[in-house]
């Protein structure tokens, strides 16, 4: 068994410190080792978005990162969206607009879906289908998923805006 | 009296018949009274006391869970159909049954 | 059934709903037990080889490792007969297809199982064991398979024919076939008549959660398995019945499920980790790598079909039939009888011939996806009658409605239909601003289709327990892929005229509930949804005893609306009522345990515009609307999600998705890079119009609706490309590559 690497990060705005492989991704880590099963494992080659997380701002394919490249960064998974019990209004969004029937993609969508509302505060359709083509989902269609983000992105705004 | 449709591949043990007349309030009785007229014909449809497996009947139109026990209204119509999966299960109940056709499939 | 419903039809937020947000829901891959071992399967590297040797003892001796087993391990109880839901099946099969004995059938057929202390040193350790194969000639299309001197995968296979066997070795499983009228008489009433044959690929249900279990063999003897599935007790008694135990000895807890689609209703890994667990006295987990979900689990068939309508210069069809061959997979049971009666279910044809064939091939075992066989059929008889409709210059759905089937219409296979709403789904195509809208632009078209499923009924039981501030808990087996813990709470809610929010659900184990049969077939919101009134009706009844008992009268005297009970000058609500339980008698449990026949199939219809870049074979959607009779839409929005779903599956399975086989019988795109489903950046908004004919055989009218919905997709773009580039696609998937064939094939 190869030794452990000790990695200093943060998650969902709190310190982190873990043990791990230098051979486990950051999706074994977060879900194995933290116990954080939020972000989900679909294909483990980067090609479905289950295990999308945020990394210093970015989007990231968790099964893609290491583990180890973790040490020094800012990580920002699904279990970090909501402000205590109040829901993201992302989330609020899909809930309502039954933006969800399995629900195993959920968290890489909304963990996406804040990534580009965080940047861009009223995205067209388009923008939006294009900035979350890399999460597959097989239950809905993604009609009503771009709907949510629609209309969590106009609630978000219309507080920017006050 | 009720109507029996005549699945195509038994039609030879009817004399060709697609549609006959038989006797009986259940299934059961209804198969019976098939087999008196056409000797044989049970034997496809029935194995070990009850429906073979592959097969359901339906009493107009409605396909029974209750196979055999099925009652059969005067004038009913009774089809033999495939039994439809379709990414549904049989009862729990049918799952384990005894040792039918062993030779043909024991390794 | 009332016309005004008060929970019925609204859209509340689903019961899991927070859980699943916020990342909170346990899906079987997140249980995390202490103790967990870690466990991998050895798959095979051939599509059909003989066994001769298997040695795992390096395997055995990598540090880490704690059990191995192969098929040795298995019981060697002497073959029977057993039907646990995919019809009359061998043990030895069901048992062959969870680890391979004597012969490999198929590229990934599992071969070991390894515990270890980590996933790693699980594949480690399976690269460590060393299988002895001697490879053997493969066969991998339906057509190959039945012909003379094919290679033959099982010995003892004989054809089943309605009870009889024929003699002699073959692949062909069984022989279906359905007549009605006299097809020759019929084709020579007709003024055209065309016959077309069809060739479709293989398709994965693709559902983003791969397949896992967590099995624990107690020491007391007891199996407990957790696990993703669409059936717990389907898991639980194939299980038992592959390890030789009890239904009582094996106890499944269904977690969270991501997607099945049918696909999750075999048993694979279950008994492999259940034997580990023997082995090793710890709860072993495995998760089933995305390679092995494509390589290891069951698609669906593809087939080669052929399709022979005739019909008069008036549109009226005077004839039909059908040859249907399709692709078990390395086991009997595709799902070949469904299409052979769902081929021409939407019309009224009074002659009809059609013949089914179920042939194993050196592929998966497949399982059923959504509406199995249909889409298939469909894909087939849609194109025909839109070429038909071409021919006598009619409009495509008017040619449709002109043979539509009908209450009392009789279909091929025997029965006729009762209430149906196959008009009134064609008809609000027609209706639908969509179907006349403009379309302009070169290369692009317009296409419609239609198709039907049966929907399926199946026992079902569930409990009602009224909690003392007027809210109850509802406890049902029918584990949730899309919201249907909230549909069956509706219903209830509905019944005790209380709120959906205040109706708390909970899907349970296999020892907490009545038997309840696989969430599939689109049965849950029907069958489920009755045996969760069945149970509220129960519960009403005992609250008039209890509302009597307090007023001191009669229960026939009690009055019972909207939630309300009234008698002798007195009123409580259910609320008010549920605080006095205790003082009246104690709890009150309401039980409903049903397996209602399977009426009210469900039809479904499609319009597509699409543009196809004629230098490059791609085809864009640019405009999708699903049309379905619901029967009576409990939560429309799920409803709206299910027809939105089945359709992009639909456009995926025709434009693009199939299993890329080589000539060995090797999947070369076994990854979701190259097996390349839609993505949202491929599709527009998908639009839905509800139908409700409401279904005679349940009390609020719910027809299914989870699976019709993905039968017409294909045949109706296959249908706009026809008008987008003039080419008539007679294969799926209509890639750009077998497009541009077709389109250089014109140019000549």
């Amino acid at each position: 068994m190869e030794s452990k690497v000790r990695v200093r990060t943060t998650i969902n705005g709190e310190p982190a410190e873990f043990l791990c492989e230098p051979r486990q991704s950051l999706l074994e880590v977060l879900r194995d080792v933290l116990s954080l099963t939020g972000t989900k494992e679909g294909c483990n080659d980067g090609n479905c978005g289950a295990c999308t997380v945020l990394m210093d701002g970015r989007i990231v394919t968790s099964c893609l990162v290491l583990g180890v490249e973790a040490e020094g960064a800012v990580i920002e998974t699904v279990e970090g969206m909501a402000r205590g019990s109040e829901l993201h209004p992302l989330q609020q969004a899909f809930l309502e607009n039954a933006a969800l029937q399995c629900g195993i993609c959920t968290p890489g969508f909304l963990v996406a879906a804040k990534a580009l509302l965080d940047r861009e505060p009223r995205p067209s359709e388009h923008r939006i289908r294009w900035w979350l083509a890399n999460n597959l989902c097989r239950c809905t269609g993604y009609d009503k998923i771009i709907r949510a983000v629609e209309q969590a992105a106009e609630l978000m705004a219309a507080k920017e805006d006050r | 009296m009720p109507t029996v449709f005549i699945p195509a591949p038994l039609q030879s043990l009817t004399g060709g018949r697609s549609v006959v007349e038989a006797e009986g309030a259940t299934v059961r009785e209804v198969i019976a009274s098939l087999d008196r007229a056409w000797p044989g014909l049970r034997d496809r449809i029935v194995e070990g006391g009850r429906l073979r497996p592959n097969i359901s009947v339906a009493v107009d139109g409605v396909v029974s869970p209750l196979g055999l026990i099925e009652k059969v209204p005067p004038g009913a119509e009774v089809h033999f159909v495939a039994a439809i999966r379709g990414g549904a299960e049989s009862p729990g109940g049918r799952s384990l049954r005894g040792p039918t056709c062993p030779a043909a499939f024991a390794r | 059934m009332a016309a005004n419903y008060t929970v019925i039809g609204t859209r509340p937020v689903r019961h899991d709903g927070a859980d699943k947000v916020t990342g909170r829901a346990l899906y079987g891959a997140d249980l995390q037990l202490a103790g967990t071992l870690h466990g991998a399967i050895l798959r095979s590297p051939h599509a059909h080889a003989r066994i001769l040797k298997i040695d795992t003892s390096k395997a055995e001796r990598l540090p880490g490792v704690r059990a191995v087993v192969t098929a040795a391990d298995l019981p060697q109880t002497p073959d029977r007969i057993v039907d646990l839901g995919e019809g009359d099946t061998p043990l030895s099969f069901i048992r062959g297809n969870v680890l391979a004995s004597g012969k490999v059938l198929y590229r990934g057929h599992a071969v070991a199982g390894v515990a270890a202390s980590s996933v790693h040193i699980a594949e480690e350790a399976c690269r460590l064991i060393e299988v002895d194969y001697e490879p053997l000639a493969c066969v991998l299309t339906a057509p190959e398979a039945m012909k003379e001197g094919a290679p033959i995968l099982h010995e003892s296979l004989r054809t089943k024919e309605f009870g009889e066997e024929r003699p002699g070795a073959t692949n062909v499983a069984e022989h279906f076939r359905h007549v009605l009228g006299d097809v020759e008489a019929g084709f020579r009433e007709a003024d055209v008549i065309l016959d077309r044959e069809f060739t479709t690929s293989t398709v994965h249900q693709g559902y983003i959660e791969p397949h896992n279990v967590t099995a624990l063999w107690n020491n007391d003897g007891r199996v407990l398995i957790w696990c993703s599935t669409q059936g717990a007790f389907t898991v639980r008694d194939t299980t038992a019945c592959v390890l030789d135990l009890p239904v009582s000895q094996v106890k499944v807890t269904p977690m969270e499920i991501g997607g099945g689609f049918g696909g999750k209703i075999p048993v694979y890994m279950e008994p492999v980790a259940a034997l580990l667990s023997k082995k090793t006295g710890r709860p072993v987990k495995m998760v089933m790598p995305r390679k092995d979900v494509f390589e290891g689990t069951g698609p669906t068939p593809g087939c080669f079909m052929r399709v022979r309508i005739g019909a008069r210069r008036d549109g009226r069809l005077t004839a039909a039939q059908a040859y249907l061959a399709f692709e078990a997979g390395a086991y009997p049971g595709a799902m070949v009888a469904p299409a052979a009666m769902t081929v021409f279910a939407a019309y009224d044809i009074p002659n009809v011939t059609i013949d089914g064939f179920d042939v194993v091939v050196n592929k998966p075992s497949t399982a059923a996806y959504r509406a199995p066989g249909a889409t298939n059929a469909a894909f087939a008889t849609e194109t025909v009658m839109d070429e038909i409709a071409e021919q006598l210059h009619l409009d495509p759905l008017e040619l449709r409605l002109a043979n539509a089937a009908r209450e009392g219409t009789r279909r091929a296979d025997g029965p006729k239909y009762g209430r149906i709403g196959c008009v009134e789904v064609i008809e609000a195509m027609k209706n639908h601003p969509h179907y006349s809208a403009p379309l302009g632009g070169p290369h692009r078209g317009r296409g419609v289709a239609i198709g039907f499923w049966f929907n399926a009924g199946l026992p079902s039981s569930c409990t009602l327990s009224v909690n003392a501030d007027g809210t109850v808990n509802l406890v049902e087996g029918s584990t949730d892929i899309g919201g249907t813990r909230t549909s069956i709470s509706m219903q209830a809610a509905e019944v005790l005229g209380i709120r959906a929010e205040d109706v708390h659900p909970t899907v349970a184990d296999t020892d907490s509930v009545g038997f309840t049969a696989v969430t599939g077939g689109s049965r849950v919101t029907f069958a489920t949804g009755i045996a969760a009134y069945e149970a509220a009706q129960d519960v009403v009844r005992q609250m008039r005893e209890r509302a009597a008992k307090l007023w001191e009268t009669d229960p026939s005297e009690v009055e019972v609306s909207g939630g309300v009970y009234r008698a002798a000058g007195r009123s409580a609500t259910f609320a008010e009522l549920a605080a006095k339980l205790g003082e009246t008698g104690g709890p009150v449990v309401g039980r409903g345990a049903v397996n209602p026949p399977a009426v009210g199939g469900s039809f479904s219809g499609c319009i597509a515009d699409v543009e196809v870049d004629p230098e490059t074979g791609k085809t864009t959607v640019l405009r999708f609307t699903s049309v379905q009779d619901a029967g009576k839409a409990i939560h429309p929005a799920y409803v709206e999600g299910q027809m939105q779903g089945g359709s992009v599956q639909g456009i995926g399975w025709a434009l693009n998705e199939e299993y890329y086989m080589s000539r060995d019988g090797v999947m070369l795109n076994s990854s979701f890079l190259d097996y390349r489903m839609p993505t949202a950046l491929d599709l527009p908004m998908i639009d839905t119009c509800i139908v409700e004919v409401p279904n005679p055989g349940h009390p609020f009218g719910v027809r299914g609706v989870g699976e019709a919905n993905i039968v017409p997709p294909p045949a109706a773009l296959a249908n706009a490309i026809y008008r987008a580039v003039g080419v008539r696609m007679r294969r799926l998937p209509m890639s750009p590559p077998a497009l541009m064939e077709a389109i250089w094939a014109k140019q000549g």
